[in-house]
């Protein structure tokens, strides 16, 4: 029986975005040996993805070349292409290399969890046909494949990314019929303040709506999805009027005949790995929903396990280079490896940067938060797990017949028992039973166990033989 | 290079996400929902909601994880009126 390959390490840091990116370099400066872990091909998070394909590639340089240059360089260990299953309670990860196929465990004692969001989208009716894709998902395609998901395509939801993806469709020559925003106009005006501090990503804003005004493209603010139909495909979607709480309000709908959907309502933390462990989280709207409790430097209440990025409360690339260089060093500071003098003073430091991020990561947040309305106007039919087909109207019967937290009513429905493990629908369901038990505090989250990803039972045994089982002595007569 | 896909050759770019690639020669429909047997396909593009979920040299894999390699064969697990949802699976 071979075991697996081993790297030990003083810190693992979890996540190649700009969270963790920032925090294994200023770690690996600061002297700690550290191992970088992602999923992906390479660093940069899906926020800094790297393009793929030539067509995708643009002529100047993209925001993540410099990190990725800067990791490349560090003599940080890159464990880039590895699908973590497990950590355990000495914050040892366990991983499956994807190229190979080999179990890879890194032996740390000291961890920063930077998993990043993911996307949220309230359900409605058709929301399941394919064709129907995430905002941020189509972000991924255009970027870093260079491909559109249609030729013509509706985007809707809200948030900054809605016209970053229409002005992306309409660059790339797909007719985009129109963008339909649960904002108003007056509410993106009321943001410009803040937008203002900002100014190099109010340009980019102003040069995604200019691009769409050229392109003649339609804004119905105010407006979000009513329902997406099709057979096998989406072929309509219909959107109609809501209110300032994101519930359906009177008036006419339009429908429009499309072959793709670009749909978005916000981030959700990827809080899997704090969960795991079992570290106080908190409920928080602004922040995307559940956060781990961490302080200013990402330390949570486990020791030696810090939280960063996106995946510790939604904040942006901007916040999170800076949170997660902050971690990386509260790292080497707890190690004994940087004097607390040292620490102090790069602690004013990024803490001064971060204050000048706040009010642009705040709106943007908040452009992005979760209107509970939206939820509670999902129609009784409509699927919100996709993984087992599960219903509102069955979230409902398992609230009524006694159901009081999340857990319960997965097990009464298996609502987050499918292989996304709740990803998907854990934030959405939460906010359904908590508007009849209370809180969100009191319906509390999916309990996150191994493994974190689905994994085949052979990737998870090794080259384990019933010849390696180590069988005792029978006891003595 | 070359990958097969449903027992047809493809031509594909080194380099391509394999649910790229699906997308880009207009196969959407990936596989059916076990308890409906919906139609289903690529979602979330970053490996969260597994909806894209194909059989690829006989493993079940994220086809937007999944970089393409020559030679690979790829199932996917067809969707439409022909696929039937898991036996005992609609609960009432």
């Amino acid at each position: 029986m071979s075991g697996p390959i081993r790297h030990a390490v003083d810190l693992a840091v979890l996540g190649a975005g700009p969270a963790g990116g920032a925090a294994a370099l200023a770690a690996s400066r600061a002297g700690l040996s550290v191992a970088l872990i992602d999923e992906n091909p390479d660093a940069g998070g899906q926020v800094w993805r790297k393009p793929v394909r030539p067509a995708a590639r643009a002529a100047t340089a993209e925001p993540g070349d410099a990190l990725r240059a800067d990791l490349a360089a560090s003599g940080i260990t890159l464990l880039y292409g590895r699908t973590v299953w497990s950590v355990g309670a000495s914050l040892d990860l366990d991983m499956i290399d994807a190229e190979s196929g080999r179990w890879e465990r890194v032996s740390a004692g000291r961890l920063v969890a930077a998993g990043g969001a993911h996307e949220r989208v309230v359900p409605f009716p058709g929301w399941t046909l394919p064709g129907v894709v995430g905002l941020a998902g189509a972000t991924i395609l255009l970027k870093s494949h260079g491909i559109a998901p249609g030729r013509r395509v509706l985007v809707a939801g809200c948030g900054p990314l809605l016209f970053a993806v229409a002005a992306g469709l309409a660059g790339a020559g797909v007719e985009v019929v129109g963008v339909a925003d649960l904002a108003a106009r007056s509410d993106w005006l009321r943001a410009l303040p803040d937008l203002l501090t900002r100014p190099g990503l109010l340009g980019q804003g102003a040069c995604w709506m200019t691009s769409l005004k050229a392109a003649g493209i339609p804004i119905f603010f105010r407006q979000a999805l009513r329902r997406a139909e099709g057979a096998t495909e989406i072929a309509r979607a219909v959107i109609g009027p809501v209110d300032a709480h994101g519930a359906p309000a009177p008036g006419p709908e339009r429908t429009f005949a499309v072959d793709a959907l670009c749909v978005g309502h916000g981030l959700v933390p990827g809080s899997d790995v704090t969960r795991l462990l079992r570290a106080p989280h908190r409920f928080d709207p602004l922040r995307g929903g559940l956060v781990p409790v961490t302080d200013e430097a990402g330390r949570t209440g486990i020791s030696g396990l810090y939280a960063v990025g996106d995946g510790a409360g939604l904040r942006g690339a901007a916040m999170a280079a800076l949170g997660g260089e902050l971690a990386g060093l509260a790292a080497a500071a707890d190690a004994g490896r940087l004097a607390p003098d040292a620490f102090a003073r790069e602690a004013e430091r990024l803490r001064r940067a971060m204050a000048r991020e706040r009010p642009f990561s705040d709106r943007m947040a908040g452009m992005m938060r979760l209107r509970p309305a939206q939820v509670q106007a999902i129609a009784p039919e409509t699927v919100v797990c996709r993984c087992e087909d599960v219903t509102r109207a069955e979230i409902d019967a398992a609230c009524a017949a006694g159901a009081r937290d999340v857990n319960q009513m997965k097990q009464f429905t298996r609502c987050g028992m499918g292989p996304c493990q709740g990803r998907l629908c854990g934030d959405v369901a939460a906010e359904l039973l908590a508007a009849r038990v209370g809180t969100r505090e009191a319906v509390g989250a999916f309990t996150a166990r191994p493994p974190l990803r689905p994994i085949g039972f052979d990737e998870l045994m090794g080259d384990f033989d019933y010849a390696d089982i180590p069988i005792p002595e029978p006891a003595p007569l | 290079m070359r990958i097969t896909v449903d027992g047809v050759e493809w031509r594909v770019e080194p380099g391509e996400i394999l649910s790229a690639a699906l997308l880009a020669r207009g196969r959407r429909a990936l596989r059916v929902s076990p308890r409906r047997g919906a139609p289903r396909g690529a979602f979330c593009m970053m490996g969260i909601c597994q909806e894209c979920a194909v059989t690829v040299d006989g493993r079940i894999r994220r086809a937007c994880v999944t970089m393409v390699r020559d030679g690979m064969v790829v199932t996917l697990q067809g969707a439409g009126p022909a696929a039937a949802p898991r036996p005992g699976a609609a609960r009432s």
